[in-house]
């Protein structure tokens, strides 16, 4: 069967330990973790993970079990039909066109967040696959660094 | 109440009603082991290797149904006790062990004895904890009880600093556990039963596969009853040994990779599995394509991660085995009909026939298989049966005349030689009216043989009958089958001890036994007299455990015999 890629989202008790004990399932049976977001879920004793991974039914289904056998779990998603969205973060030289890149990120639900004397930095958050797109073009503008947040999703 | 961190767990644990502790001492727990020596709530058995602590409080648990307790210093003292949390989690044991650490301010700067305890023992635990502080251990050390003993029960860990053993804080034992994200499904979907009942009632050919989940249940009774009550045939894994008893009409025998060819072919011919509390293992289902491939299954179990693992169940039940068993049978009650299983009780009967559990008597040499036969002749149901890990465990489970839940004990997930004494130490401590044997190996048994000292030590009266093959048996009969018969270091002849001047340096009694008369009579001596001992049985060294589903085989193509000379 083919691998497809999966979003998780696991709800658990914000207390140490408990990140290990959730990525532990996926190093156990060799399974990569493409990203993993972590934040508290406001007001309440919980955290959320968002992890995105890819693998075969069998194997993504026996994980989301597994994560529910994890005493500090309370809930696990797998998402089908969803809203996901990514942030990335982009450094550019500011020799660069200010005016050509903050347009071109104003397309990505972004835009520029910091101007130094050297470099600018763009901001941009939309859903991954665009914001592959997104770091594909503007390859000709140079940039300098790049970091993407992983993703967070919610079922529609 | 303000006490110690150290006196909080002698409290919680005679709060829990132990009464055994099986440990070992160090450093690092010392601040407990000074409240241990001066209360009287309980009993600690010193054994004499941690790994022999984790299984001496596995046997107590299984023996007993309770939550056994095992205690161990940090660092080398925990790396050794982890195979028998290992153990425990395969076999989804009860326990909590307690283990210390070094002192909070220490840790991770790689001190003295110091090692990342819980990093290890999160793969092979149910639950575990790092305690940061005393106050939370009243809670940390009851949600443990709690956590080991529900659901599907596991070994639970907690690793306590040095100073917060010695910490002052409140303890309150009273408050009840609260555990929002675990709470375990037990009462079984009574939709999903009814419908599992009418394709009970609707099948032709159905057949019970019963599995270790009805001995952590305590569901034997009910089992035995559903059995009669229907009239359906049933097979055992390994780890259900006992739960029909071994003369039940309707008990094929165990299955899978050595069960009997009939009940594997049962398993291959019948329409309808009804699966309580077993977890279609590679050990017993053989090639999964082909496992039951005519059957519709229905699977009855605790651990939702277990079902449809491996084989997809049509009629998914998750809940204690024992409460959907009553329930299945209150409404399946006037509607069976026994009459309907009689060409699949002959089919069954002429499989039976065909290929019986058999082995050849030879005069010269006794046969293991005998050994395990005559155990049973003579002492029955007045035995319980611990096991060591090869051809003698398997003998042992295909052999033995097990008439009840409990009575046998051996290490089916892990298969960790080196189980079968200990454990058999626990048993006697959690049974001591009945006689506690430990079925083993030349091989097995010198993996934890220091224990000796722990049973003479403390009038623990195991009796350890060696099926001696001078072999790593079970090894032996793979090379002797698939690696052409390369006996790559498995040959034992020339590193045999004395082992009756070994177990008498430890103050047992050993017997050397090369006859059948010998064996008798070693036996019934080793019983009255009340001691530990070996008994030392040479058996036929090339003997193989038949029948067998080679490796990734499919249940119905069964290797039946072989004879190496
Ligand atoms: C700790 C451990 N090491 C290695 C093995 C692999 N192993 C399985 S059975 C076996 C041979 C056991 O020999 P013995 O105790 O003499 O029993 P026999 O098979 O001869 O009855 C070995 C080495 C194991 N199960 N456990
Ligand atoms: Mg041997």
């Amino acid at each position: 069967m083919a691998d497809a890629r999966r979003v998780i989202s696991v709800i658990v008790i914000n207390e140490a330990s408990v990140l290990s004990r959730v990525t532990d399932l996926f190093s156990g049976r060799g399974y990569n973790i493409e990203s993993l977001t972590v934040a508290p879920v406001p007001d309440s004793k919980y955290s959320r993970l968002t992890i995105v991974t890819s693998g075969s039914v069998r194997v993504s289904e026996q994980i989301v079990k597994q994560l529910h056998k994890l005493i500090p779990v309370l809930k696990v998603y797998e998402h089908a039909d969803l809203v996901e969205k990514e942030m990335a973060l982009v450094k550019f030289p500011s020799s660069e066109s200010p005016s050509d890149i903050s347009a071109l990120a104003s397309a990505y639900n972004g835009g520029i967040v910091n101007v130094g004397e050297e470099t600018i930095i763009v901001m941009i958050a939309d859903e991954p696959k665009r914001v592959s797109n997104f770091l594909n073009l503007v390859k000709r503008y140079h940039p300098k660094e790049i970091v993407r947040s992983g993703s967070v999703a919610l079922e529609r | 109440m303000q006490m110690s961190g150290a006196q909080m767990v002698i409290e919680a644990l005679i709060a829990e009603g132990v009464d055994t502790v099986f440990g070992y001492p160090g450093g690092a727990i010392m601040n407990v082991y000074d409240e241990i020596y001066k209360q009287d709530g309980f009993e600690h058995i010193l054994t004499r290797h941690e790994q022999a602590s984790v299984h001496a409080a596995e046997g107590y648990a299984k023996a007993s149904g309770k939550v056994g307790v095992a205690m161990i210093t940090s660092g080398p003292g925990f790396t050794n006790a982890v195979t028998g949390l290992a153990d425990a989690y395969m076999d989804s044991i009860p326990l909590v062990v307690i283990s210390g650490q070094v002192p909070m301010s220490l840790i991770g700067t790689d001190a003295f004895q110091e090692i990342d305890a819980v990093g290890i023992s999160r793969s092979c635990t149910k639950h575990n904890y790092l305690v940061t502080d005393a106050s939370e251990l009243p809670r940390i050390l009851k949600e443990a009880f709690y956590i080991a003993a529900s659901g599907r029960p596991g070994p639970i860990h907690i690793d306590i600093p040095k100073d917060v053993t010695a910490q002052i804080a409140e303890f309150d034992y009273s408050k009840p556990v609260e555990l929002e994200t675990y709470k375990p499904t037990v009462k079984g979907n009574s939709r999903q039963i009814r419908k599992a009942v009418d394709a009970i009632v609707n099948a032709k050919r159905p057949l019970f596969y019963l599995g270790g989940g009805i001995i952590n249940s305590n569901a034997s009774e009910e089992v035995r009853q559903f059995v009669a009550m229907t009239g359906i045939p049933a097979v055992e894994t390994f780890m259900a040994r006992g739960t029909l008893r071994y003369d039940d009409e309707l008990l094929i025998s165990m299955l899978g990779m050595h069960g009997s060819y009939a009940a594997n072919m049962a398993m291959s011919e019948t329409d309808l599995v009804i699966a309580l509390g077993a977890r279609f293992d590679d050990r017993v289902t053989g090639k999964l394509s082909e496992f039951a491939k005519n059957a519709d299954i229905i699977h009855v179990d605790i651990d939702p991660a277990s079902i449809s693992k491996l084989v997809n169940a049509h009629y998914p039940i998750v809940g204690d085995v024992k409460g959907v068993v009553i329930a299945m049978m209150e409404l399946i009650a006037d509607k069976v009909n026994k009459s309907r299983y009689e060409s699949w009780l002959e089919t069954i009967a002429n499989f039976e026939k065909l290929h019986p559990l058999s082995y050849q008597e030879e005069d010269d040499v006794i046969k293991p298989q005998w050994v395990v036969e005559r155990i049973g002749e003579l002492l029955g149901d007045q035995a319980n049966i611990s096991t060591d890990v090869g051809q003698h465990q398997m003998w042992a489970a295909q052999f033995y005349p097990f008439t009840r839940a409990r009575q046998f004990i051996s290490s089916g997930g892990l298969g960790t030689m080196g189980f079968g004494f200990p454990a058999a130490m626990g048993v006697k401590r959690a049974d001591r009216d009945r006689v506690s044997i430990n079925i083993t190996g030349d091989g097995s048994i010198l993996m934890n043989i220091q224990e000796l000292m722990t049973a003479v030590e403390n009038k623990l009266p195991v009796i350890n009958v060696i099926l001696n093959n001078q072999y790593l048996g079970m090894v032996r009969q793979w090379q002797t089958l698939f690696y052409d018969k390369r006996h790559s270091s498995t040959d034992l002849s020339a590193g045999q001890p004395n082992f009756t001047m070994l177990v008498e340096s430890f103050g047992g009694v050993g017997y050397e036994v090369t006859t059948k008369a010998e064996f008798d009579a070693a036996l019934k001596d080793a019983v009255e007299k009340n001691v530990v001992a070996l008994i030392n049985v040479s058996v036929a060294r090339l003997e193989n455990v038949m029948p067998m589903v080679p490796s990734g085989g499919s249940l119905f193509n069964m290797m039946l015999a072989s004879k190496e000379k």
